[in-house]
């Protein structure tokens, strides 16, 4: 057996991971994955809590997309009180949300992977991360730093905290928007588009300098999976309908319905990592490989819905015939919907009825089961409940975002590690480039490791000579 | 003008006071400003002393002694915040949060909890003893409230409540030890019980998120505790 490389942590991700490289006895690649070796148990200790609940505990799952998952579990919530939001409230959730995704896209894209675009793949490890950037690109680093925190104030201001607000309860929102408010965000709003178009703008010119690494990164056939708007079949982070598409860019499934999530996606289970591996049944495992996340949702759709974003999508559906498969468009992706999330935002704040001061719908528990999704920063995120007849939860599961990308993910590491590691000369920089392709997907994975019955195990026993002595496999 | 009663002097941490003979160190403190942390206490109801977080210690006395239950003497030197009393109310509020479930972060009591505001207030900033977090199911078969006995401190305020104020006796308490809990009627759902008016006042009692309103959202639950102290005036004054 040949060497193995280990990247332990991952860098530069939400969350703990390794990679682990298998090399052959001529030290080139054999194998790689990417294992998630945190854990979580959500999903089994809330049972027994009031239903009601549960925005407020599963927002905790991860200090990131606390508003995503919150969303989700008061959907679900919604449908187990089988209530009707108010209009004003689904809006101002609608704004909540957008405003979560711009702050985790600029997370994404300018504090922890355009170190690698801007300082280089191979540059001095010391200095690739947010502070080198801000020595060597001051004015990219703070317009990321603006950009995040327009997101981050915008949740402030409206749900009452940046860090887990409480605000997004079952059958609407905690409190209405003020007009104070409403003017302070709008106000603005002219200079977060500038502040777009001048990144988007060197980001396009520098992807011309990564031809190589589009080739590579993550660049394979897989399906897409994500949310559109039922009636235009455009860019949708709330509600709407789910939609898959193939490999040559065909839609086979149009449009399903979120509740009927299990019809379609299956989970399977792998010894060596705590994150479950969804794959499309209609495929079955592995083969139902898809992606989710900004890549997809910019496949699969019809249409943005938004000018400014429809204008850069029309350049972006131009990169490839049919659809769009290189992992390493995830980041053009994610600007674009920044300036979607944007225009959203803005038109929301516009609609006369914003102000509204009903914006809860107070019920018992009416239906046993809910089930609630929306696309969270990374990916469509669904939230499954089932309740005893008080309102008590019975069951959960959560299929999270970047669990839909495990299976992409650990394809992805294979081919760069393929195509960058040499494992006779190995530099940090090869390494670098593995870890980069996992940062294209922004896994994660504290919000990706849930609970199954059993916790898939595989304990290998190695002597210092390499020599596997003994092994115990649970699964 | 009648004579209420003798007037007493003593000290309180050093400073002289003068108190009525039947006032209790309790009351003579907070009149004086005199911070003295309680929790089943609650004004307008009987006094049970089974917290022991207001215990103070006497000059000359070898126990400590409750706060709420020890009466004014003529040169008493009583000492309300020593080392020693701070380590036990600590400890005391420790082994209350290693034996519920009070994770603050998503109760619903949040920001509105006494044992919360005990916690902060008396510098607990761990728990040095394991979890023991025992199963206890959530009593939700009540239209309007909810009865959490992962969060319940075993105060008694809402049996006090409840057979003093609103007259109905529907709570009482069941079991020793670890497996001691409030229950209703004669430990039947909440729902189902017969005696219950649904008034609510154990709700606005009940000083943690064991005793809620049915459907709030974290941090969501406030309590109103000033109607206790308005309903016993009313009521002395009828009499």
């Amino acid at each position: 057996m040949g060497k193995q490389i280990v990247i332990d942590p991952v860098t530069r991700i939400e969350g703990h991971s390794k990679i682990t490289i298998q090399l052959d006895e001529n030290g080139s690649v054999a194998d790689a994955q990417f294992h998630v070796t945190q854990y979580r148990g959500f999903e089994k200790f809330i049972e027994g809590r009031p239903f009601y609940e549960m925005p407020g505990i599963m927002g905790r799952i991860c200090g990131i997309c606390t508003i995503s998952h919150s969303m989700a579990s008061a959907k679900a919530c919604d449908q187990i009180m089988a209530v009707s939001v108010p209009y004003t409230a689904r809006k101002l959730r609608r704004i909540v949300n957008l405003a979560s995704i711009l702050q985790s896209h600029a997370l994404s894209f300018f504090y922890l992977t355009s170190p690698d675009f801007l300082l280089g793949m191979e540059s001095n490890v010391r200095k690739r991360s947010i502070f080198g950037l801000v020595e060597s690109h001051p004015e990219i680093a703070r317009d990321g730093v603006r950009l995040r925190r327009f997101g981050q104030q915008m949740i402030e201001w409206i749900a009452g905290k940046r860090l887990h607000p409480t605000w997004i309860v079952p059958g609407g929102v905690g409190a209405p928007l003020t007009d104070e408010i409403r003017q302070r965000i709008l106000a603005e709003i002219p200079g977060i588009y500038q502040l777009l178009r001048r990144n988007i703008d060197w980001f396009k010119r520098a992807m011309e300098d990564y031809q190589q690494e589009i080739r590579t990164f993550g660049n394979f056939p897989s399906m897409f999976m994500g949310l559109v708007d039922n009636r235009t079949g455009g860019l949708e982070m709330y509600s709407g309908i789910l939609r898959i598409m193939d490999e040559r860019g065909n839609i086979i499934e149009p449009g399903f319905k979120p509740k009927e999530y299990a019809s379609y996606i299956g989970e399977a289970v792998e010894p060596w990592s705590f994150m479950k591996f969804p794959y499309f049944k209609g495929r079955g495992y592995p083969e139902g490989i898809y992606r989710v996340g900004p890549l997809a949702r910019l496949n699969i759709v019809d249409t943005c819905g938004t000018p400014r974003a429809n204008q850069e999508w029309a350049e972006f559906r131009q990169l490839d015939r049919r659809v769009v498969l290189s992992s390493f468009y995830f980041h053009y992706a994610r600007l674009i919907e920044c300036v979607y999330a944007v225009e959203r935002i803005e038109q929301l704040l516009e609609e006369p009825d914003i102000l509204n001061k009903k914006v809860r719908a107070i019920a018992e528990p009416n239906r046993s089961e809910g089930v609630g999704v929306t696309e969270a920063p990374r990916g469509t995120l669904i939230h499954h409940y089932k309740v005893d007849d008080q309102g008590r939860i019975t069951w959960a599961n959560l299929i999270v975002s970047t669990n839909h990308n495990n299976l992409a993910m650990n394809r992805s590491v294979q081919q760069v590690a393929h195509r960058y590691v040499d494992g006779a000369n190995l530099t940090e920089g090869m390494l670098n480039r593995v870890e980069a392709v996992i940062r294209a997907y922004d896994p994660c994975l504290s919000c990706s490791t849930h609970a199954q019955n059993q916790v898939a195990m595989h304990v290998q026993l190695i002597g210092p000579d390499g020599t596997l002595l003994d092994e115990a496999v649970r699964e | 003008m009648a004579v209420r009663s003798r007037i007493k002097t003593l000290k309180i941490d050093g400073r002289d006071v003068s108190a009525h003979e039947d006032e209790t160190i309790l009351q003579i403190a907070e009149e004086n400003g005199i911070f003295i942390p309680t929790l089943c206490r609650i004004e307008g109801l009987s006094l049970i002393g089974a917290c022991r977080l207001c215990l103070i210690e006497v000059k000359g006395w070898n126990r400590l002694v409750p706060a709420c239950h020890t009466h004014a003497e003529e040169g008493m030197e009583v000492f309300t915040d020593t080392e020693r009393l701070r380590n036990y109310r600590r400890m005391i509020i420790e082994l209350l949060f290693s034996e519920g479930n009070h994770v603050c972060a998503v109760c619903v009591s949040n920001g509105n909890c006494e044992l919360q505001y005990l916690a902060q207030r008396l510098g607990m900033d761990h728990v040095r003893f394991p979890n023991m977090q025992p199963v206890r199911k959530v009593d939700m078969t009540h239209e309007r409230f909810v009865l959490d006995r992962n969060r319940c401190v075993l105060c008694a305020r809402c049996i006090r409540v409840c057979d003093e104020i609103e007259g109905a006796h529907t709570w009482d308490m069941r079991g020793r030890g670890i497996d001691a809990r409030v229950i209703t009627d004669l430990d039947i759902p909440w729902g189902d019980s017969e005696t219950c008016t649904s008034c609510g006042k154990c709700v606005n009692v009940c000083p943690v998120g064991a005793i809620v309103e049915k459907g709030r959202a974290v941090g969501e639950m406030t309590k109103r505790k000033d109607f206790l102290v308005y309903l016993s005036k009313m009521r002395e004054a009828k009499k």
